[in-house]
This record gives structure tokens, sequence and C-alpha cells, in this order.
């Protein structure tokens, strides 16, 4: 840089020497500073002024609570919660993992179904094509709260009660209360199963890239997708029935007002992540379909030239490019929905927002500490999700060869 | 929901970033900008209730007009602030309202760690159990395995832990934010139960589409003393609502109504001259005129008249006075003498 090359004594030669206050770097580094200092003073004021604002109002703080009990039931929970004896600390693992499980499947749900929406949208066929539109125009129309509360509402109305519930006998029941499946008991030796699962996961991996390899060498095609996906399913099958059949099911029964035993999907759980995933997908849908479009149509046509048909054609030459247009904005929506699922607490799914934010922040009082870890949960979500997808859209960017 | 989110996060805010003067001196904050800004329900019947033209009645507004008249000597002199059941606190300690008065019930922990006073209690409740009356259940001891519908961050999610585990039965909370939304997923049959107050049942019947096929178990399994609420450390502002409270009581055990409380100042009882301030001064020990009392009875009436006229017998909800009657007459109502 020129500021550089001044010279102490600076005389005629070389750049002309500035004032201190007017060399850029200078300024810059002091602005910076200033800024610095600024913000670290309104962080510690805010605190202590927080602080003694609390005391002063006689507020309780402090994390003490996290490890006092909490005494409300909470209608699902994919960890052992008693509300007899479980703490604030667990409400939030709760929560959080209720929060996760509508949000994980409901990404899935979501990518798939907007997959085949915005592939659906650009079909030759007029009525699957303008069924496509509908979808999405009518469902990124209307307000998500809207479509939860229809959604539950409407679960709620079509399915019967308890008793005139529908009853598929192994496979479960069927009512208002929910969909009670049965759950898998595990028995003695399961775990070679899991074993035997893990392995065949990485002999179809090493297959995958042999072939792969064999291909780029060779020009030979390989059935590895077959040839791997039929290892995932009969090694572990043969080592579970070698290993005597270690699992048996507890099927739900009907008991005096809803059914017991067996594993439940609450109606709040099916209806959040009906409303989640389809109101997203409506979204995806546009996007994939940008992203298709956006893949030059010589690309299709050179495919073809080179003896590809369409199957191969997109799959192999569209679907990779129109990835690295997908990615980005897929990434928000599934950050979207992941935000979206804290309106659950409208109709009583106990995610986070609804049971730490809400219940715990309502019997304890703490706002402050209460709020601030669940910002900085969500924050982390979104943070975590984001890095994901980075590093996969760095994957499928395009390699100059 | 955004909005707990927003009013929390906000309230979190206030406190990191305001004076810790604005807890102080809520009166003259009050008059400064002419009403009272009062936290109510988002819509109970007899309690706090907005009309189709947003005039808002009930036991508990009642009160918020009864503390404006005793300060401006109008009842309208109200601003209403509809909070939900885990919104009101925040909503009251981060100043957004002034008072609230949103049938909430009085415990130890609110009192005490929440930085907030309670200021009296104007209704006597208790917890209780609707069901529809097909379901051929008559105690809540059959409830075993039962899906219950109620709110979230009531007390009522807390009693009813406690009374299954007491009793030793199962059951399945399911607890929606909004009451408008426990009463419609009780009445699409998501649940077998709906529970909270036993004001509040009655009051939310009403809005089921059949309320005679709903009954309400004859169990009573908490004491509810509801009453208005405010900050801690503003104790002048705390006294005025106590003793607004207080008035309507003792002017109904004097006879003092909203008809005849002109007269009334000329009463011989020296209570009675003492409360509506034709002898001494007692208003002006809470920062008010000294016929503070008189201007809230004739705006609202006395606990009698607001009584019967939101919840009585004669209304909707109809509700006789059980507990909430005048000690004199066997119930729990007994002001403290104003001398
Ligand atoms: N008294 C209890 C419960 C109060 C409560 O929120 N009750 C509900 C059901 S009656 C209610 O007021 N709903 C009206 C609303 O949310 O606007 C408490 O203070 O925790």
């Amino acid at each position: 840089m020129a500021v550089t090359d001044v010279t102490p004594n600076g005389s005629g030669d070389g750049a002309p020497k500035v004032a201190l206050l007017n060399n850029p770097e200078v300024r810059g580094w002091v602005f910076q500073i200033i800024l610095a200092v600024l913000i670290v003073y309104l962080a510690f004021e805010g605190w202590t002024n927080m602080n003694a604002n609390l005391r002063a109002a006689g507020i309780a703080s402090g994390w003490g609570f996290l490890g006092t009990n909490a005494g409300f039931a909470i209608s699902q929970s994919l960890i052992e919660y008693s509300q007899a004896s479980s703490t604030y600390g667990r409400v939030y693992i709760v929560g959080l993992l209720n929060t996760l499980a509508v949000a994980f499947v409901g990404i899935i749900l979501a990518t798939i179904i907007g997959f085949i929406v915005g592939v659906a949208r650009l079909s030759k066929n007029w009525m699957v094509s303008r069924l496509a539109t509908v979808y999405v125009e009518s469902l990124r129309n209307i307000p998500l709260l809207l479509q939860i509360f229809i959604w539950y509402f409407g679960v709620l109305r079509l399915l019967p009660q308890p008793r005139e519930g529908f009853d598929f006998g192994p496979l479960g029941l069927l009512n208002n209360r929910g969909f009670f499946a049965p759950k898998p008991v595990w028995g003695e030796g399961a775990e070679f199963t899991l074993y035997a699962f893990i392995i065949a996961c990485v002999i179809a991996w090493g297959v995958g890239r042999w072939a792969r390899a064999r291909q780029m060498a060779t020009g030979q095609i390989f059935p590895s997708f077959l040839v791997g996906l039929g290892t995932i399913i009969f090694l572990p099958l043969i080592v579970f029935f070698v290993s005597g059949a270690p699992l048996s099911w507890d099927i739900p029964k009907m008991g005096g007002f809803r059914p017991s035993g067996g594993m439940t999907l609450i109606p709040e759980y099916i209806a959040m992540l009906i409303a989640l995933s389809t109101y997203t997908a409506s979204f995806i849908a546009e996007i994939v379909r940008a992203g298709i479009l956006a893949v030059n149509r010589g690309q299709t046509e050179a495919a073809n030239a080179l003896g590809l048909r369409n199957g191969p054609t997109l799959r192999l030459v569209i679907i990779p490019q129109a990835l690295r247009i997908i990615i980005p904005p897929l990434t928000s929506q599934y950050l979207n929905l992941t935000k979206n699922s804290s309106l659950a607490v409208a109709i009583a799914y106990p995610e986070l927002t609804s049971v730490f934010a809400g219940t715990a922040l309502n019997q304890t009082g703490q706002a402050v500490e209460i709020i601030s870890l669940t910002m900085l949960t969500y924050l982390t979500i979104s943070l975590v999700t984001s890095l994901f997808m980075n590093w996969y859209n760095n994957r499928v960017a395009l390699v100059e060869r | 929901m955004k909005k707990i989110m927003l009013t929390g996060a906000l309230g979190a805010a206030a406190l990191v970033f305001t004076g810790a003067a604005a807890s102080a001196a809520t009166l003259d904050d009050v008059k400064a900008k002419g009403f009272v800004q009062c936290g109510v329900s988002q819509g109970l019947p007899g309690f706090s209730n907005p009309d189709a033209d947003g005039n808002w009645s009930g036991l508990d507004v009642d009160l918020c007009r009864a503390v404006a008249a005793a300060i401006f000597g109008d009842g309208e002199a109200v601003k209403f602030t509809p909070l939900s059941a885990k919104e009101r606190f925040t909503a009251l300690q981060s100043g957004e309202v002034d008072l609230l008065s949103r049938n909430t019930t009085w415990t130890m922990s609110r009192d005490t760690q929440l930085g907030l006073n309670f200021a009296g209690v104007n209704y006597y409740d208790g917890q209780g159990f609707m069901i529809r009356t097909s379901m051929d259940i008559n105690s809540a001891l059959e409830l075993s395995g039962a899906s219950i519908c109620t709110n979230t961050g009531t007390t009522t999610e807390l009693n009813v832990a406690d009374y299954f585990r007491a009793n030793n039965m199962d059951y399945e909370l399911v607890a929606f934010e909004k009451a408008d939304e426990v009463v419609a997923a009780y009445d699409a049959g998501r649940c077998d139960v709906y529970t909270t107050d036993a004001s509040g049942l009655y009051a939310q019947r009403l809005k089921l589409t059949n309320p005679g096929e709903h009954k309400v178990l004859p169990e009573i399994i908490s004491k509810e003393p509801l009453g208005p609420v405010v900050r801690q450390g503003d104790d002048q502002w705390f006294n005025i609502i106590k003793w607004v409270h207080i008035a309507t009581i003792n002017a109904e055990e004097h006879g003092v109504t909203m008809a005849n409380v002109e007269e009334m100042k000329s009463s011989d009882n020296p209570e009675v001259k003492r409360m509506l301030g034709s002898e001494g001064n007692f208003g002006e020990s809470i920062g008010l005129d000294a016929d503070w009392a008189a201007k809230a009875i004739a705006a609202v009436g006395n606990y009698g008249e607001i009584f019967d006229r939101n919840v009585g017998p004669d209304t909707p909800l109809g509700i006789s006075r059980g507990v909430n009657a005048l000690w004199t007459k066997g119930g729990l109502m007994y002001g403290p003498p104003i001398r």
C-alpha cells in the first residue's frame, strides 16, 4: 500500500506525507477500536443495569431453577419424563427434542414433496403441471398459522372418538387421541442385528466407491445401487434370524379412555408435521423449478446426443447442475421450517417455545434466563443446519476439471 | 408463539435497558397519561370479556374501572390489554400494564419470586373438571387414563398434576396457550376432560356447541384465590388497588350502593362517613381525593352489585355467592376497617 511507503523523514520523493489522523489505515483502526470499546461498554452497562433492575424489582434470577422440579406433565416426550420428579432442565431437553422431531422429519417430507411438485410443475402433462401450480399458489399464500389450525381441527374432526376408532389389529389403532403403533421391544442379542446393519452400510459404501472407480477406468457399469440395497436389507435380516429373532411387539390396546401401550403419534404432532411440510414444500417446489430451468437446454440436448435417455439425463446431468442453484435457498427454507415449528404452541404441541419459553417461563418467572437460552438454542440449531448445508453445497459445487 | 416470545423478549429487553426508576410512582405515570392500563384475559365471560363493540365487562374489569374512577372520577378512563395466561406476568413486570386483573391465582411463588404483589382477592375459586354427560362419569376419581385439555402457564396444570399423582392416576395433558383453542379442542373431542377454575368452566361452557351436553364434576381440587396484581416496590399504588377493592366490600356491608352513594355521604354511620370522605381525609394517605371510594362506588357499585351484574344467578353464568358472600353472611369477603 502507498501508505507503507512513506519514509520517516518524508522528503519530496515517494508518497506525500499525511497527518496521522488522515492516514486511512490508522483511521480505520481507530474507529474499529472505538466501536469495539463502545459495544463492550454497552453490553457491560446493559448487564449490570439488568441485574440491578432484577434485584430492585425483587425478581428471582440465576440458573438454579434448571435443577428444580417442574411438576407438570408433557404429552409427548422422546426421553424418560415424569411429572413427579423431572426438572426444568429436563423440560428443556424434552422441548428441544420435540422441536427437532418435528423439524427434522418435516424437512425430509418437505424436501420430498417439494421436489415432486417442483418437477411436476415442469411436466408436459397439462393436468399434472396445473395441479402442481394450484398446490404452490394456494399453500404459499395462506398464512401458516391458519393452515396449522385447519389441519389440526380438520384432523381432530375427521378422526373418530377412541371407542369408535379404527382398529388395524397388529398394525395399531387410529382415533382422535392419535395413532397408536406397535412398539418394537428388542430382546437379548439384538445388538448383533445393529452391528450387521452398520457393516452392511460400510460394504454398500465400499461397493459404490469401487464401482465408480471401475466405471471411470474401464467404462463398465456395475449395478452398485441394487447390490448395496440388497446388502443393507439382507445382511441384517439373516443375522436377525440366526440370532433367534430377538424382537417382540408391544401392541397398543384400547383402555378406558384411550389406548395404552405401543408408540403414540399425538394429533398435535401429525397436524404440525403436515402443516409445516406441505407449506414449506410449496416454496421448495419453486426453488427446484427455478433450479432446473436455470440449467441450459443445451445440456439436455448434449446429453441426448451422447445417447443418454431421459431418466439418466435428469439424474446425471440436470439435477447435479440444478443442485448448485437449489441448495442455498433450500437452506433458508430449512431454517424457516425449524423456526416456524415454534407456532406449534398454538395447538398444544409441546416443543421448545411451548413448554420451555412458555410453561416453564410462567411457572418460574425467569424471563431473562429462559428467553436467552431459547434464543441461543434456535440460533445454534440454525447455525448447525447452515454449516451442514454449506458443507453439502461445497461438495456439489461445480468442480472444474 | 411469536407473540409470547416477543413479550418475553421485550420484557427481558426492558429489564436490560431501562432505569430502575420505572417501577416507582405508578400513580404519577397514570395521572400523566390520563388512564389506567389494565391487563385482562382474552375473553372470559363474567370476568373480563369484550362485547361486539369492544366494550369490556366483567368482575375483573369492574375492579379496573373502580380504580380508574377513584383516581379520575371516571370509570371509563381505562385501557385494556388482553393477555394470555402465559404473557400476563411478563407484561406486568415490564410495565406494559399498570395493573393485572385477570383471574389470577394468588400463590406464594408468584407473590415472592416474580417481583409482584397480590392486592387482595376479588373471587374465591377452586379448580374443577368438566366432562361430557354421555361419558357416564360421576367423580374425578374415575378419570384415570383420561386426556385433559387446559391452558399453559396456569396453576391449573400444576394442580391437575398434583391431584392425579396423589390419587395414583395416569393422564394425558394437552395444554394450549389460548383459552379459545382449549375450548375448541375439547369441543372437537380431543380431550375427555376440560379443567380450569370452576368459574371458568361455567363461563367457557357457554362457548361450547351444546352446553347442555357437558357437566361439571363435584370435586373441587384446589384453592384458587383470584385477585389483582401489581409490581413490587410501589407501595402507594399497591395501597390504592388494595383499598379500592376493600371499599367495594365494605360498601356492600354498609348498604352503600351505586344508586345511593350520594345520600350515604350524610349517613350517621361514622365508618360510612370516613369511607365516603365526608369525615377525615383517608384519600390523602393514598394520594387521592377525599371522595375516592365514593367515586369508585358511583362508577361500578359495591362488591355485591359487581358480583350480581357479572356472574350472579341472573346472568348466563348463574353462580351463587357461596364462599364469595360477605363474612356477615357466612362467606369469606371481609374488608378491614377504614379508619
Ligand atoms: N387462575 C388460574 C388460571 C387462570 C386462567 O388462565 N384461566 C383460563 C381458563 S378459565 C383463562 O382465563 N382463559 C381466558 C383467556 O385466556 O383469555 C391461574 O391464575 O393460573
